[in-house]
């Protein structure tokens, strides 16, 4: 996984709560067998019209937001189907930051195995990152993630909590099952354990 | 102070503490399927590792599968080669795989209790959020993504934050005609797509207690649906009674001890929830969802509700957006909403018990000519029983076509999909904007309302019958 460090990017606003991994990345896009190439079937069904062209009415496809690596949300961001789809589509799209009030459990998970970093804010503070994307001309925020601050031209906008491992994990692009494995041997001596207090689970 | 269920299960799964609140946990069973493992076998190969404890996972093939014309190649092309790289790396692999060959293949959270896989005071995860269904037997079961299969395959174990804990009580019981799809959209009604987020759910209470195991798994399998890491329910005589003589369940002395164990799997009387919530359930009647997330439900008799119902910006927007897709105008009667489609099926309600519900209803009735009605059962298995008990006879007279076990339109990632502007009664579990089809309106109800509503050709409940 890339390292995140710090982000500065142009920010795009989906003013709308409940947005479903359904909706990130549509069930027909699910049968490939690779993890790359999801960004062009990202939010396929409101970006795209039924004769194949770009929706012009859709966020994402406004002049001012092409290139946006920012997303400011509605709340609950994220829910609905576990598909790590969802995230691989926002990456490859060039999302690497999104913001909102909530995260869907799953997807906040999916988002840190892949070097996306989700923050959380409060309402009031939301309301206003919406109201600052939607000025005319395009708006950049910067992240660093060191720092936990959020920042526009302007200075710090906020600061953020991360848990202390997402952070580590982040930063240093960690891989998680590398990780794991240096606890190899106590794996193994809890599955020692497991087989002689509850040996019924190793019978199979 | 005593000890939640939740907390009991963290503490016999804990291989490593890192924090106050996170553990490495070890996980006894792990269910895949076709659509999120490739990635994962692929990160195995590239890394050259192995799969850890190829006995804790088992796979089937469930959601991109045809449910009819099992003998012909895939119309589906990709989806063809999706479920032949699974049977390849099961067998690369050593997983025991139940392919569509095997008599027992069908939904992952239907197929995996069936063979006594799903034991008390497991820690269960698959790659499909429904995994909370499993929760219905006492284990702790979520939902994890790709990254994560690919962790459980290569170390059996996964790194987790304790999750707050909510107490569901579910007081007084169940009247006539409703059912445990009812209590759910009710709840998720009352707490929000989010109200669960960041928490597990132990389900209690006297209705609880009186549901069947299937009526369980209904409420576990939607807890995800409240944002939810997972439901929980104590296991209880009728979960032991549910698991003896299954294939992979305990037999002779080890029957004996695990029962032990599983009679220790309750909530201390003085432990402590983080939140709790109290619904009556004497006064659940029927409901249904009208918009386009499972908490925007009604009753079966109630009207579509009005924008200026709701509060605040967002629930207005949230309320206009979803009337807008559904082709709805608020104060609209929902027994008169006319249906195209009416679809029974799904990890929430495919389960013998289910079907029983629908074939007392239907039986010697037609399904309304104007719409297509479907039955699509949880597994080989259910489907082999409703045939042998004559359901499946009950179906076909009355005009609903009777398909192989499958996810099918619950997500539609077959051909079994709703058309743009279809509005469908439909048994599953999410109603999201193009979820069984792109354009599609899907109505989440219980198998009794499906029942009703596909003979009526309308919203409809048991008495309109």
């Amino acid at each position: 996984m890339e390292p995140f460090i710090k982000h500065q990017g142009s920010v795009v606003a989906m003013e709308r709560v409940n947005i479903d991994t359904d909706q990130i990345i549509p069930k027909q896009f699910l049968k490939k067998l690779s993890k790359i190439g999801f960004g062009k079937y990202l939010f396929f069904d409101w970006r795209f019209l039924e004769d194949g062209g770009l929706n012009p009415d859709f966020i994402l496809n406004k002049p001012k937001h092409q290139g946006a690596s920012i997303l400011v949300a509605g709340d609950n961001f994220g829910c609905g189907s576990s598909r790590e789809h969802a995230p691989w589509a926002l990456l490859d799209y060039g999302i690497r930051v999104i913001i909102s009030t909530s995260f869907a459990d799953i997807f906040s998970n999916n988002c840190y195995k892949n070097g996306i970093l989700p923050i959380v804010v409060k309402e009031e503070l939301l309301e206003k990152l919406f109201a600052q994307a939607k000025r005319p001309a395009s708006v950049e925020f910067m992240i660093n993630l060191e720092q936990q601050s959020l920042s526009d031209a302007d200075g710090v906008i906020s600061k953020f909590n991360i848990e202390a491992r997402q952070k580590e994990f982040l930063l240093k692009g960690l891989d998680d099952i590398k990780w794991t494995l240096q606890f190899k041997d106590k794996i193994s001596t809890f599955e020692n354990r497991q087989k002689v207090d509850l040996p019924w689970l190793w019978l199979n | 102070m005593g000890k939640t269920l939740y907390q009991k299960i963290w503490e016999k799964h804990v291989v490593e503490e890192l924090s106050d609140d996170s553990a490495l946990l070890y996980i006894d069973l792990q269910m895949i399927h076709e659509v999120t493992s490739p990635q994962a076998f692929e990160g195995l190969r590239t890394n050259n590792r192995q799969v850890r404890c190829p006995n804790k996972n088992f796979a089937t093939m469930d959601h991109s599968i045809p449910t009819q014309n099992r003998h012909l190649p895939f119309a589906d092309r990709i989806a063809q080669l999706q479920v032949e790289t699974l049977a390849k790396n099961c067998s690369d692999f050593g997983i025991k795989l139940f392919d569509l060959n095997s008599p027992h293949q069908g939904i992952v959270h239907v197929i995996a209790p069936e063979q006594g896989l799903t034991q008390p005071g497991m820690t269960i995860v698959c790659g499909d959020s429904h995994t909370s269904t499993h929760g219905a037997f006492g284990s702790l079961a979520f939902g994890i993504g790709t990254s994560e299969v690919e962790q459980v395959l290569a170390t059996q174990s996964l790194v987790q934050s304790k999750a707050r804990t909510m107490k569901i009580e579910f007081t007084g019981s169940l009247k006539e005609h409703s059912y445990a799809k009812d209590m759910i959209l009710k709840l998720i009604g009352e707490i929000g797509t989010a109200g669960g987020t960041n928490y597990v759910l132990e389900y209690t209470g006297q209705a609880i207690r009186e549901l069947s195991i299937e009526g369980r798994m209904t409420i576990c399998n939607m807890s995800i649906e409240g944002g939810a890491r997972a439901g929980i329910i104590a296991p209880d005589e009728k979960t032991f009674a549910f698991l003896k003589s299954r294939r992979y369940s305990p037999q002779g002395s080890n029957w004996d001890k695990a029962l032990l164990h599983w009679k220790e799997l309750v909530t201390d009387k003085d432990a402590n929830f983080d939140k709790v919530v109290t619904i009556d359930t004497s006064r659940i009647s029927p409901h249904i969802t009208w918009g386009t997330t499972p908490s925007q439900v009604v009753e079966v008799d109630g009207y579509v509700p009005e924008i200026t119902d709701f509060s605040g910006r967002n629930q207005q927007d949230a309320c206009q957006k979803a009337l807008d897709y559904m082709g709805l105008k608020g104060g609209e009667k929902m027994k008169d909403l006319m249906l195209d489609r009416v679809f029974i099926g799904s990890c929430t309600n495919a389960r013998l018990e289910d079907l029983r519900i629908v074939a007392n209803i239907v039986k010697g009735r037609k399904v309304c000519p104007k719409l297509e009605a479907m039955i699509v059962p949880g597994s080989g298995s259910i489907k082999k029983m409703a045939e042998k008990e004559g359901l499946a006879d009950i179906f076909l007279a009355a005009g609903f076509e009777w398909r192989e076990a499958g996810c099918s339109m619950c997500l539609g990632m077959n051909e079994d999909i709703l058309q743009a502007g279809q509005r469908c009664a439909s048994t599953s579990n999410r109603n999201f904007e193009g979820r069984q089809g792109k354009g599609g309106r899907t109505h989440l109800v219980s198998p009794a309302v499906a029942a009703a509503s596909a003979i009526c050709g309308h919203i409809a409940s048991v008495n309109d019958i």
